[in-house]
């Protein structure tokens, strides 16, 4: 890393205020001297606080958990808060996720989508049992059952898969790699009365899972490293099985 | 002048106020959740480690149950805690947990049979009971006496809200995102709402309520390093200060975390240590156990924190360019276990330090982590000044950590305080009193002055910049009130922050006008209320001259029941005034049910107060006489200290466990 030392970053961002009627789309690049460890997390701050206060972005726990900084880092989707500059070459371009909705240069309005997403899908547990008495002892489950479904639950709804997939180009309702992956967790969760017709009538249509066009650009991309494309592959199997018994 | 009413309005959409808001929704209440980010975002989700619930299923969990959690919560807190309120804590946190587990959680479980743990270094096969194969398992953590802090892998917080949150969609709870409360609206001693900022288009909003609640979490931002997501800025206790008439409790409670990588500040969980991770010097000596020889790197939070810092002041730490540090050595664990239940740290380490936990150690050092103080609550959940406010979580001081907090008691307590705190408000807006009565012309008034202040700070001219103030306060709380604190350096800190606060009031906001989104807009705001916050935590420590859990007073060393068992009160009585108004609350000994003791840690050097010698002998008489009648350990505990009236009839009941009351 030696021959690196003492960069100077040229980190161009597309910026834009929508509510700004005079503003149009546009490139502004900013210098910015490396410093050792430095992420994007510490270059947009640093550029936000003495080259222009206006700059907008979206961090919250700047660790690579929350799932809120996810951007265009040289084009592709990624967490900004956990990529080092000393990983990227000395120019380096920021766009916001595209598909979403824009706040404000590099800050998008993740949250409005996933909702509408969750509440379509009825991301809960559906269990028309009847009351929950919560002093007695819980239901039990395999151990390696619980680390089956937590390694499903992992996804931090950053938009990454949903920018990096072409299906969703075309069909906008698409639910997604973030909306198939949700359902196979609750898939597999006992706990989730659901039946495989009930799931169906959520995703088997074009708009669920028989509308990805298999490119797995949402696996390359997640920053979770999620199965994707083998619960994409579970659930066409899974859906098949379904209509072909109805 | 936009309103919207509603019965509950919750400012903050974390653990704690997505669960008040299911909670009220249930009771038949409306509620709408303010939050800053998609609840999803929240910095709930940050909490790596766990949550402690005394289910006792795990091997070495056995034995556990209330009242090993009560001890161990109360020793903690250096008997800062109130103890009424940390009783109803533990007889709550298995219900929570198994609620939880119902709603999706996948918290990890036990699997029968033998398997393979490091204990102080060593290799120890544990052997789990077959009756116990698929109940919830537990891990061990600093300052416990059992295995108790559930957890599913290294991402209980993460899983824990996302289950949370998608039990309040599916309860249709409203949340509108990027809204910030910046103000409350209240009158005559009664809270009604709260005025919010939509952070997207800047339109201020007025909210109305019958009750409002703040769960915005804690203060940690005032650090310059912090474990704390960004947004824990400690807005929400500044607006409670600014009503003049809401407290706050215990502000200088600061809790610095053992173990946040250098230099970012990005927390690795005490379940490095908990599963078996040791602290290591420049030497690679293992240093803990010559500090503290019972618990060594599993003593309490505080303890850990400042026996590192000797540690390095005794030239004994890793030199870097951004200071000294010590090691954190995972390795032993071995990479299976590592990749499984400290994933988050794994990537946490490969991320930010481009290292191999399983390979290469991990800097570490002591780092501001959690806030016991916060806005001051009856039991309730609600102000003890101000009628119809009420906060829970890391927001308020219920108090149930007093001086320091255990790990895995962080989001237990999110999540038992949010389901009790939604009956009490519940109970409050069944009733006829909690009305609301208040004119719009009273609501415009609250609603003008945040436009007049947003207008003055884009218009004004040769004023200061917010960011050179925010940085100063932050060095200053990092430098002057941290984990050693002294007279001469508290002192200076709040002169230095009052200076800070003078000069705030002439903040301009430079080049960025816009009156929609615009983050220099919301620094500048932000930094004002920043700096009250800061001050009552300068100010409480100062006067505090003992040493207390995590409030460490070098020039006072002892904990001195005598003078200090109480808690810090502090308001801010006018807007003119330029530091805040102090008071104190007496803890009272005659009624605990754990008496003052030694926590264990170092030598004892506690200042006893008379009334302590007289309580534990009546402790004694009566746990004495009890036992020989063959009382059982609820009736011993109902003797001492009863609290179960307190509770919600519906949380009253017996926990089940593995042998007992099943």
């Amino acid at each position: 890393m030696s021959e690196k030392k003492n960069r100077i970053l040229k980190i161009s961002i597309l910026r834009f205020d929508p509510h700004d009627p005079e503003d149009f789309p546009h490139m502004e690049t900013f210098e910015v001297k490396e410093a050792d460890g430095m992420t994007l997390f510490v270059a947009l701050n640093e550029i936000r606080e003495h080259h222009d206060n206006s700059l907008k972005f979206d961090f919250v726990c700047r660790a690579g958990i929350c799932g809120s900084c996810s951007m265009l880092v040289n084009g592709k989707p990624t967490l900004a808060c956990r990529t080092l500059t000393s990983k990227l070459g000395e120019n380096i371009s920021l766009a916001p996720l595209p598909l979403f909705e824009l706040i404000g240069d590099l800050s998008i309005y993740t949250g409005k989508w996933m909702r509408g997403l969750n509440e379509r899908l009825e991301t809960w547990i559906h269990n028309k049992e009847e009351e929950l008495d919560i002093d007695k002892l819980e239901q039990r489950m395999e151990p390696e059952l619980a680390d089956k479904i937590y390694e499903v639950d992992r996804c931090v709804e950053c938009g990454c898969c949903v920018a990096g997939c072409g299906t969703i180009q075309m069909r906008p309702d698409f639910a997604g790699a973030v909306g198939l992956n949700k359902i196979a967790r609750y898939h597999i969760d006992p706990r989730d009365k659901r039946t495989d017709e009930e799931y169906y009538e959520l995703i088997g249509d074009e708009d669920g899972v028989f509308g990805c066009m298999t490119l797995l650009g949402c696996e390359d991309v997640c920053p979770k490293d999620l199965p994707l494309q083998s619960k994409i592959a579970y659930l066409r199997r899974m859906m098949i099985k379904t209509s072909m018994n109805n | 002048m936009k309103i919207i009413c509603t019965d509950v309005l919750v400012i903050g959409g974390g653990l704690a106020g997505l669960r008040v808001a299911t909670g009220v929704k249930e009771r038949g209440h409306g509620a709408i959740v303010l939050s800053l980010v998609p609840p999803k975002r929240s910095h709930s989700a940050a909490a790596q480690g766990g949550m402690q619930a005394s289910l006792a299923n795990c091997k070495m969990g056995e034995g556990d149950n209330e009242d090993v959690h009560f001890g161990d919560t109360i020793r903690g807190s250096d008997w800062g805690a109130d103890q009424e309120v940390a009783r109803m804590f533990v007889h709550c946190a298995p219900k929570a947990i198994r609620e939880l587990a119902a709603w999706g959680v996948p918290w990890s479980r036990v699997k029968k049979g033998d398997h393979d743990s490091i204990i102080n270094a060593k290799k120890v096969t544990i052997t789990e009971k077959d009756e116990a194969h698929g109940l919830i398992t537990a891990r061990d953590f600093g300052g416990t006496k059992k295995w108790r802090t559930c957890y599913t892998s290294d991402g209980t917080g993460h899983s824990m809200l996302y289950a949370m949150d998608n039990k309040a969609k599916q309860d249709e709870v409203e949340v509108h995102e990027r809204l910030e409360a910046i103000s409350l609206i209240h009158e005559n001693g009664r809270c009604y709402g709260a005025i919010a900022r939509n952070l997207m288009n800047g339109e201020l909003v007025a909210y109305i309520a019958k009750a409002t609640t703040i769960a915005t979490g804690g203060y940690g931002r005032i650090y310059s390093v912090s474990t704390n997501a960004i947004i824990c800025q400690g807005i929400g206790q500044a607006i409670a200060l600014e009503t003049g008439v809401a407290t706050l409790g215990n502000m200088e409670a600061i809790q610095f975390h053992p173990t946040a990588i250098v230099p970012v500040g990005i927390l690795t969980t005490e379940g490095c240590r908990g599963d078996g991770g040791l602290l290591l010097d420049k030497d690679g000596y293992r240093f803990m156990p010559d500090y503290e020889p019972d618990k060594k790197e599993l003593a309490s939070r505080d303890v850990v924190s400042r026996r590192m810092t000797e540690h390095m002041r005794k030239g004994k730490g890793v030199k870097s360019r951004y200071g000294d540090h010590l090691w954190l050595d995972i390795t032993l664990l071995g990479r299976k276990h590592i990749e499984k239940n400290l994933r988050e740290v794994k990537e946490i380490c490969e991320n930010f330090l481009g290292i191999d936990p399983a390979v290469d150690w991990i800097p570490v050092r002591p780092t501001q982590h959690y806030s016991m103080g916060g806005i001051r609550t009856k039991y309730t959940g609600e102000s003890q000044t101000l009628k119809g406010l009420y906060s829970c979580g890391e927001a308020a001081c219920w108090d149930m950590h007093g001086f320091n907090r255990l790990g895995g008691n962080s989001v237990s307590e999110t999540v038992v305080a949010g389901m009790l705190v939604a009956e009490y408000i519940s109970d409050f807006c069944d009733k006829q009193e909690s009305s609301v009565d208040v004119q719009s012309s009273t609501v415009e008034k609250f609603l003008k002055i945040q436009a007049d202040k947003i207008e003055k700070l884009l218009s004004h001219e040769n004023g200061e910049d917010a960011y050179v103030l925010r940085r100063a306060m932050e060095e200053i709380m990092m430098n002057k009130v941290g984990i050693f604190r002294n007279g001469d350096d508290l002192q200076d800190a709040v002169n230095e922050l009052e200076e800070l606060y003078k000069r705030s009031k002439n903040i301009e906001v430079f080049r960025s006008k816009s009156r929609a989104a615009n983050p220099a807009l919301e620094n500048a705001y932000r930094t004002q209320k920043m700096l009250k916050v800061a001050l009552t935590c300068a100010v409480g420590a100062l006067n505090r001259t003992e040493s207390r859990g995590a409030h460490s007073r070098e020039d006072y060393p002892k904990r001195d029941d005598a003078n200090w068992l109480k808690r810090t009160i502090t308001s801010w009585r006018d807007e003119a005034d330029t530091l805040p108004t102090v008071s104190y609350e007496e803890i009272k000994i005659d009624n605990m049910e754990l008496p003052p003791g030694f926590r264990g840690y170092g030598k004892d050097l506690t200042q006893h107060h008379p009334q302590t010698k007289i309580r534990q002998s009546m402790v004694d008489v009566i746990t004495d006489k009890l036992e020989k009648d063959g009382a059982t350990r609820f009736e011993i505990q109902n003797a001492l200290m009863p609290y179960l009236d307190k509770l919600p009839e519906k949380y009253r009941g017996i926990n089940e466990r593995l042998g007992e009351n099943v």
